[in-house]
């Protein structure tokens, strides 16, 4: 046996199944050897997981359980998602059945019974396959030293998906917990490639020296193409309906289609038009987080099984799940990453020597841009996943209490253990000890609460719990993934007579009883899934949807349930946004910046999107790479200025916000204003036409206006409610009371006012603003951008509108603008009943 | 109570010319955008569930919001008065968010109420949330009172609704955003809350769509004004 040899049972298996062991599966089981952390990238396909648990396997094998009086838990392995530890359990069974291992695997989720939870706890496997939301309840009991007292390996999956989130940092400070409880144990990270692999070297580890390094050679080069569609592009939208017919007969000649889109909206429209072509009535299924979990898993079941042709679904299926023989991704929309448009192609094909075949449709002609620049980084295997983020202080307030929950802590000790997690190195004392005074009592300056306190310091100086009920609370709120508020979609059983929002014609049938749609309806009919409120908000009774795939019309809303019923014909009213929760990448920006600005470079372009961006040169200019274009033009009797930083939707709505403000001031009379991924539009009653644009766009805005704005804006109260939940000032589920308690909380919205009124330097809102820089107001991306362009910004006074602001154009009436509740709503809906009344 | 006039006539012209109004059973009524409603006649400034002590209430249970609910309300409250200068306030039930909370008031808080309730009348209608209220706080309490032609109380009748005003419910309209809002079809009146942690239920919920039978108005409250809306032009929501 030479000295990279595994155990002799393990190489004979691999051979038995005709396989070989690559030199990554080795090269970790030599790190795991020599004692070291390691990190491998690898691509799908390249046996990465068996990779992950091969050194325990072997470890267990040859007599590591020997030395574990007890028998305690000796891996314990994370997963993003609770399915892909389903998945990975079924695959590892084989070897372990296979060569006979003494080796118990078990998995532990959200769906695990509370029965089996506590004799894992009692007597816990070889091996634990879970995620971070259970790590961080696991680590928040007393038990917790006894069951991990015995670690030897910590295998973390997917960890590019994991590490840029707040699931990331609570994970980070759960390993640190890890290292305290069993300082013998190594860490091995899996993950895709990723920009910089130090990031992830330094995550695994906290402090010290960087993990290992180990690449697996890259996968078979995928094959690549953009739809080259012989119907009219649009100039606008996210629907690809134009390209339907070309996708479906893609489908027609692959054996097994992925169709992703960016949105659960765009899910259900392509899926409900693939089916009004399907004339060989091939097997199209829908999959997407909104649908009922059993009929999920029937969709993921008929997929294994292959008998489907084709799943239109969202980023649920993003992840490493092998779901069978998938050999064409088609990509509907903008791909908005080069690393992301690579690991969903990485669905096709789960073998690492055929190439993964994956056709990208854009919906619009900006699309086709992105989706070329798309290719291209990726032909180049350039990556641009997200930068390490800075720990968020909600998940660390969580994770304080959750550390009382499991036994009194030094306030000295646990700083050292939280600042030891990569996310949190740069934590000041002073900012652990505010956290940590949130914790007690809320952390005011009005020092009220002392004797409601959650934990409470002895004269000894260690902190405990006060009492049970506080740990069972936490318990029951672990976790930062905090979910949209949401709505049942219920079938009414009796379909009552539909009365739609008022109008001249139909007043004569509305005197009798108002308007009243919530009247007599019949609860009890079947549950379809569930809705985010928000979008529901925006419509009026008797509106149309799409949902799971059928036409549904609004009946009203009772208490957590909106009632439906199932309505005829085929023009539902299709929500209003359909692009994608994610902005474009930073760096597919500036390489579409790149190709507009030099014409050379077209010829690899459709001909429609050729001749469009050749209009743009003729009758204004193209924007310049490092440069901002602005253009201004009269239509109709507005003014518009419309801006093209390509900086992504939520940095442009940010924008939008801050530069209508800034308009007001000088006089420009802004009316509204209106954001896509690549340029912004804004309308006036005054000509801007000589208006100092220098001036407008000066990254001063990013200070008084942005603070007055952040006093109402509505993203900046999600963003609260959010770091809010997480930190457990708000608990969203009671002992006592399993469901979310709706009622018996307190609207967030409410707390904001009130606390950046009263105490703007509360360690909540410092966490709030820290996430809105990132988050939904993308305001760090801006003011790059603000900085970046600062006498760079190139104005065209044009006589009408520009080719290249048609596409932005086109989205005024369609897009909703978050923001503001503005009294100008208020007003216009006070000036009709006025007219109303005095016609 | 006596309907004398504390405001000549003269004054409550020119008083429904500068602010919103809106008639019920027969009755004007000014509205002010804080989330208050006076009575000219009677001098009466009324404002319904003040749920002071909220935050404190939930912090017993371990969730500590910002412990200046009670202040910030009181704040708006002093704004209020000192704006309408009424000769009595009626407080319309809930004013306090639990029987303990008058007890749980800081010292400077209840400072603030006996300062407000100096030199005019000051009337409790007791709530739901506040059946007692703590001997510490002065003013008279009541389970419901007339007004010249109107029933003020805290919970809407089933029954009854010719000239009510009631509060309870905490009525929001949602148009360009979430707005507490006054509902009324002209023969009764539900007041949106004035607390500074009061949540709101959509206009269009059942406990609310049933109370009216006439044509519904939201009189919604803005920044600096209260706008009449026609209910129907309010969005669904929960």
């Amino acid at each position: 046996m030479t000295a990279d040899a595994l155990p002799a049972r393990f190489e004979s298996w691999f051979a038995a199944r005709g396989w070989f062991v690559r030199p990554h599966q080795r090269a970790l089981v030599r790190a795991a050897q020599a004692g070291r952390d390691a990190l491998l990238i690898a691509p799908t396909g390249a046996g990465k997981t068996l990779a992950g648990f091969l050194p325990s396997l072997i470890d267990i094998a040859e007599g590591g359980r020997a030395n574990r009086p007890g028998g305690r838990l000796h891996t314990l392995y994370i997963s993003p998602l609770k399915a892909l530890a389903v998945d990975v359990h079924r695959n590892l069974e084989i070897p372990v059945s296979e060569m006979k291992l003494p080796v118990r695997i078990e998995t532990r989720t959200g769906d695990t019974s509370a029965q089996k939870r506590q004799r894992q706890r009692r007597d816990p496997p070889d091996m634990l396959l879970t995620t971070p939301e259970q790590l961080a309840l696991l680590i928040a009991s007393p038990d917790a030293p006894h069951l991990f007292g015995d670690l030897r390996r910590v295998v973390l999956d997917e960890l590019h998906a994991l590490s840029q989130s707040k699931r990331g940092d609570l994970l980070a400070l759960g390993l640190a917990r890890l290292r305290s409880l069993a300082p013998a144990h190594r860490v091995t990270g899996l993950s895709a490639t990723v920009r910089d692999p130090r990031e992830l070297r330094r995550y695994i580890v906290g402090r010290g020296e960087l993990a290992d390094l180990v690449t697996a050679p890259p996968g078979a080069p995928a094959e690549l193409s953009i739809l080259d569609t012989q119907e009219r592009l649009p100039w606008s939208g996210h629907s690809a309906r134009h390209a339907l017919a070309e996708i479906y007969a893609a489908i027609g000649r692959a054996k097994m289609t992925l169709i992703f889109v960016n949105t659960r909206a765009q899910a259900e429209f392509v899926f409900q038009e693939l089916w009004r072509i399907n004339e060989d009535a091939l097997p199209i299924a829908l999959h997407h987080g909104s649908l009922d979990a059993g009929q999920r898993r029937k969709v993921e079941a008929a997929m294994s099984d292959g008998r489907l042709r084709a799943v239109v679904c969202t980023s649920t299926l993003d992840l490493g799940i092998d779901w069978g023989d998938v050999d064409l991704v088609v990509n509907v929309g903008a791909p908005k990453g080069a690393s992301r448009l690579m690991q969903r192609i990485g669905r096709a094909n789960h073998r690492l020597d055929e190439s993964s075949r994956a056709l990208l449709v854009p919906a619009n002609r900006f699309e086709v841009l992105e989706c070329v620049a798309a290719v291209a980084a990726a032909r180049e295997g350039a990556q641009d996943t997200p930068v390490a983020r800075l720990g968020g202080l909600d998940v660390l307030c969580q994770h304080i209490l959750g550390s009382a929950c499991m036994a009194p802590f030094a306030a000295d000790d646990l700083y050292a253990e939280i600042s030891s997690a990569a996310p949190y190195a740069g934590v000041a004392r002073e900012t652990f000890d505010r956290a940590l005074a949130f914790v007690a009592t809320g952390g005011y300056a009005l020092k009220s609460y002392d004797r409601f306190a959650k934990i409470k310091r002895n004269i000894d100086g260690v902190w405990r719990i006060a009492n049970a009920r506080v740990a069972q609370a936490y318990r029951m709120n672990v976790g930062v993934i905090v979910e949209e508020t949401k709505l049942k979609v219920r079938l009414t059983r009796s379909v009552g007579k539909n009365r739609g929002p008022s109008g001249p014609q139909n007043n004569a049938s509305l005197k009798a009883r108002g308007p009243d749609y919530t009247g007599p309806l019949t609860r009890g009919g079947r549950v379809l899934g569930e809705i985010e409120e928000y979008f529901i908000e925006t419509l009026a009774p008797g509106d149309t949807f799409l949902f799971g795939g059928e036409i549904l019309a609004l009946q009203g809303i009772v208490e957590n349930e909106a009632l439906v019923r199932r309505a005829q014909g085929d023009a539902p009213k299709i929500p209003s946004y359909m692009g994608g929760k994610f902005p474009l990448s930073t760096y597919l920006a500036e390489r579409v910046r790149g190709m507009l600005a030099s014409p050379a470079s077209w010829k690899h372009l459709p001909e429609q999107v050729r001749d469009w961006l050749g209009e743009q040169r003729k009758r204004s200019v193209l924007p310049k790479r490092d440069n901002l274009l602005v253009e201004t033009f009269p239509r109709g009797n507005r003014f518009f200025t419309v801006a093209y930083p390509f900086e992504g939707r939520l940095a442009h709505q940010t924008l939008g916000m801050l530069l209508t403000r800034r308009m007001e001031r000088s006089g420009l009379k802004p009316l509204g204003f209106v954001a896509n991924d690549y340029a912004m539009a804004v309308w006036s009653l005054a000509d801007t036409a000589r208006a100092d644009m220098a001036a407008l766009f000066n990254q001063d805005m990013l200070g008084e206006d942005l603070d007055a704005w952040l006093q109402e804006s509505a993203l900046m109260k999600r963003t609260f409610r959010n770091c809010a939940i997480v930190a457990h000032l708000i608990e969203m589920r009671f002992p006592g009371k399993e469901k979310t308690g709706r009622q018996a909380t307190v609207s967030t919205d409410l707390i904001y006012d009130v606390l950046r009124r009263h105490e703007p330097e509360h360690i909540l809102l410092e966490a709030a603003y820290a996430d809105a820089a990132t988050g939904l107001l993308d305001i760090g991306r801006l003011s790059d951008m603000l900085h970046r362009v600062q006498g760079r910004i190139t104005h065209r006074a044009l006589d009408r509108i520009s080719p290249l602001a048609v596409p932005v154009m086109l989205e005024i009436g369609k897009e909703p603008i978050y923001g503001e509740a503005r009294d100008e709503a208020l007003r216009m809906a006070a000036e009709e009943l006025i007219e109303e009344a005095h016609p | 109570m006596n309907a004398g006039a504390s405001v000549s006539a003269v004054e409550a012209e020119d008083l429904s010319e500068r602010h919103a109004s809106l008639v019920v059973a027969g009755q004007r009524l000014l509205l002010d955008p804080a989330g208050a409603l006076y009575e000219p006649r009677a001098g009466a400034l009324v404002v319904a569930d003040l749920h002071l002590e909220k935050g404190s209430s939930f912090a017993r249970r371990g969730m500590m919001l910002p412990p200046y609910d009670t202040a910030a309300t009181l704040a708006r409250l002093t704004q209020t008065v000192m704006r309408w200068r009424p000769r009595v306030v009626i407080a319309l039930g809930d004013s306090f968010h639990d029987r303990d909370a008058g007890e749980r008031l800081g010292a400077e808080d209840a400072a603030k109420i006996s300062a407000l309730q100096a030199g005019r009348e000051w009337i409790w209608i007791s709530g739901n949330h506040d059946p007692q209220i703590s001997p510490r706080v002065g003013g008279e309490r009541h389970e419901e009172m007339r007004l010249g032609g109107l029933t003020l109380r805290h919970e809407p009748s089933a029954r009854e609704s010719h000239g009510e005003i009631a509060g309870h419910l905490h009525p929001v309209a949602v148009i360009g955003g979430r707005r507490r809002a006054f509902v009324t079809d002209g023969m009764r009146l539900l007041a949106p809350a004035f607390g500074a942690y009061a949540g709101g239920l959509n206009l269009h919920h059942p406990a609310i769509a049933r109370l009216f039978s006439g044509r519904r108005i939201a009189h919604v409250l803005g920044r600096d004004a209260v706008y009449a809306v026609c209910a129907s032009k309010c969005a669904a929501g929960a």
